[in-house]
């Protein structure tokens, strides 16, 4: 909550602090091509550790696409090309030393659809210390892996069947395992894209909740398509539209008073 | 006549398609009429239904009476004609077949030499009597299409259910065609069985061995059993040597196919470009339009002679039929099967899975193993076995390169036989099914059967025990 205090409320103003000024991630003039098209443009923004930035915006307007180069899961897709500058922690993403795999283990993600892998509860959360060989034993991977499902609320309903498989829970436990399963690399960003448009509202309600739960020890970026959603879960709120970052700010301020016309046709509904 | 018949079938099926739909038609315009808009007009079903019901009500009994009738009429005029031969050609089955033969040579001016009068007789005979029973069944098939024709015609009304009744006899066709295919599987494994306790267990046969020789002896040699004044001869049935043999060259083939085949899978699947892919995958898949029999003589005279001289090479004795030179090419031709089923279900693994363990940080080769095989494993079992069950059932390959002896050996250097190769030996050239050589040929046909059957049921067990459910 301190560094939301401490910053200015506009891109504009945003784009004036070096990266690695007390912002977790920084991006400054990045562009991403698929072949011939031009899906995000010159996008600059920072975003705070510890505190949750939520991307809004009508579909395909490059939300998504920027949240996947914080990672770098575009370098899956052979057409994608991206240019200018990402930094965590003021270290370039896209630097060629960097290991993307030791930058995944930094940078959490939780997808749309909720995707378990077809293992039992336990190796699904224990898929990524296994990897990375966080763990030295048995019992300190049984740590890692309680210690995850705690987090992710999810330890109370599944404790005394672990051994089941992660696709029988309902989709909203699904989505909790997920988000458990990131955390058990212990990152420190948390990418989320649309995490709750595949579930009911109560669900929904139980992420929003772990979400403001997380917010303490994990910078997150979550994608949404609900507004009420944005306004809920985030302290701050970045606006895109056809590949530009339109505008960011404090929460409350982009939906209250927004500087950009754009912004307020999209939060009154008027397109998108 | 048969033309005449489904000439006659066609025009009644288009007369009675357009006639009742037209009639349906008109009666759906009367009520579609501006100020006639009222519901005890509009038809329940639209008018192509009650053409279709009533082109299928004319179809099906015309259908019924052709398959009932004809056979009828053949057997009646055969009879008739018979009756007009003297009484001992008529009581042998031998001497008839061969008179009746020569009747339906002189009706088609096939007949050799000069035909006696009392021939000429009983096939004119036999023609008038065939012509006359067709034209009746001609006569009922018209006048139930008729009759079906009118009732159709005559049922067109706004609440007719034309759609359900002929979605009911859709239906029942379907049935039908799915009960023949199982029909058909009963039919087959009852025949084999049948033949193979008549094989055990018929007093009459010469040589026959017990149930216990025959799965259990270590001897195989079906060619001392041929003649019927061999009786006393130690026949020797012992299916050992072939179980060996068919399970060894599978074993090979396996080991060949295997790794080659999904491995190859996977690089195509994951790693190759889509470029590459788009043409690789397509001649892998040629491999297995390969004629069997072409492999085979490649196996004997091209890899055969190949293992040979390296056999030579090493000071080994290599013989020139060996199971090693048939089980590679089993291999060969058994790849496709492995890779081309493999490759589709690793596509099939939703892209949510990579995605999800890419972003945790795995590597490319950590997803593959840990968690995209595991979820495609199921498929990959069942892309195994329906190899293996190629590859026991394959015959050419085997006779060809892996030749005729009966050798009960684990060495791949040997030569060996394999059950398929028996059948295939036991049965060419004989027409006759009484003595115990040939009836062997069931018996194995039955255990090869059951092996099957049983690779079959262990790998349904497999995929329902390790199956790992995506969604």
């Amino acid at each position: 909550m301190d560094a939301i205090v401490a910053n200015p409320s506009s891109a504009t103003a945003a784009a004036h602090v070096m990266p690695g000024s007390g912002f977790k991630v920084s991006a400054r003039d990045c562009n991403v091509y698929y072949g011939e098209k031009h899906a995000l443009k010159s996008v600059s923004v920072d975003i705070p550790d510890r505190s949750v930035m939520a991307f809004i915006g009508p579909s395909g307007c490059g939300k998504s696409t920027f949240l996947r180069c914080i990672n770098r899961m575009n370098d899956t897709i052979p057409i994608c090309r991206v240019t200018g500058k990402i930094t965590i922690d003021g270290q370039d993403v896209y630097d060629q030393s960097l290991d993307v795999v030791q930058l995944r283990a930094r940078v959490g993600m939780v997808f749309q659809k909720p995707n378990p892998f077809p293992k039992s509860i336990y190796d699904n959360v224990a898929y990524g210390p296994r990897i990375h060989g966080f763990a030295q034993s048995r019992a300190e991977l049984d740590q890692i892996v309680m210690t995850s499902l705690e987090k992710a609320g999810l330890l109370k309903e599944v404790k005394d069947r672990l051994t089941d498989s992660g696709t029988s829970l309902s989709g909203g436990q699904q989505q909790r395992l997920c988000i458990a399963r990131a955390i058990a690399v212990s990152p420190e960003v948390i990418l989320m894209d649309e995490p709750c448009s595949a579930l009911d509202p109560i669900a929904t309600a139980r992420i929003e909740e772990l979400i403001d739960e997380l917010r303490s020890n994990y910078s997150i970026i979550i994608v949404t398509h609900s507004m009420q959603q944005a306004a809920r879960v985030s302290q701050r709120t970045a606006f895109f539209h056809l590949g530009t970052l339109v505008e960011e700010g404090e929460t409350g301020h982009i939906f209250t008073n927004p500087n950009d016309k754009r912004t307020q046709d999209y939060i009154t509904g008027r397109i998108g | 006549m048969s033309g005449l018949y489904f000439g006659t079938l066609a025009v009644l099926m288009l007369a009675a398609f357009f006639a009742v739909r037209s009639r349906a038609q008109a009666l759906a315009n009367v009520a579609a009429a501006p100020g006639m808009r009222d519901v005890r007009y509009s038809l329940h079903s639209l008018p192509i239904y009650h053409g279709l019901l009533a082109a299928t009500l004319v179809l099906l009994p015309m259908l019924i009476v052709f398959a009932v009738g004809s056979p009828i009429v053949i057997k009646m005029a055969e009879t008739q004609a018979l009756a007009r031969l003297p009484a001992e050609v008529v009581s042998d089955e031998l001497s008839r077949g061969a008179a009746l033969r020569d009747l339906y040579n002189i009706l088609t001016g096939k007949f050799q030499g000069e035909a006696s009068a009392q021939l000429k007789g009983a096939a004119e005979a036999l023609r008038s009597a065939t012509s006359y029973g067709n034209w009746i069944v001609f006569a009922i098939g018209v006048a139930l299409a008729a009759a079906a024709l009118f009732f159709s015609i005559g049922h067109v009304s706004s609440d007719f259910r034309a759609r359900n009744s002929f979605e009911r006899i859709v239906k029942m066709v379907l049935f039908a065609c799915a009960t023949v295919a199982v029909l058909t599987t009963i039919g087959i494994v009852f025949s084999v069985l049948y033949e193979t306790l008549r094989f055990f267990f018929d007093p009459a046969l010469k040589g026959r061995p017990t149930v216990t020789d025959f799965l259990f002896g270590t001897e195989w040699n079906p060619q001392a059993a041929l003649r019927a004044d061999q009786g006393d001869i130690k026949t020797a049935f012992g299916f050992i040597p072939l179980l060996t043999g068919t399970l060894l060259i599978t074993l090979i083939a396996i080991c060949v196919a295997g790794p080659l085949g999904l491995l190859s899978a996977i690089y195509l699947a994951e790693y190759a470009t889509p470029s590459f892919r788009a043409w690789a995958k397509p001649v892998l898949e040629i491999l297995a339009g390969i004629p069997t029999v072409v492999l085979g003589f490649f196996a004997a005279l091209t890899v055969a002679p190949l293992i040979r001289g390296w056999g030579e090479s090493f000071g080994l004795d290599i013989a020139s039929e060996s199971a090693l030179a048939a089980g590679l090419v089993m291999g060969m031709m058994i790849i496709p099967f492995i890779s081309s089923l493999s490759d589709d279900v690793i596509n099939a693994v939703p892209q949510s899975m990579r995605d999800g363990a890419y972003a945790l940080g795995a590597t490319k080769s950590e997803t593959i193993k840990q968690v995209i095989l595991p979820a495609a494993l199921p498929g990959i079992v069942s892309a195994f076995m329906l190899a293996i069950s190629r590859a026991i059932g394959e015959t050419m390959i085997v006779v060809m390169a892996a030749g005729l002896a009966a050798n009960l050996t684990f060495n791949p250097l040997d030569a060996v036989t394999t059950i398929t190769v028996q059948i295939k030996t036991i049965l060419v050239g004989d027409q006759e099914f009484d003595s115990a050589k040939t009836l062997a040929a069931f018996a194995l046909g039955f255990v090869l059967f059951f092996f099957t059957l049983i690779l079959n049921v262990i790998a349904l067990i497999i995929v329902r025990r390790y199956r790992e459910q995506y969604d």
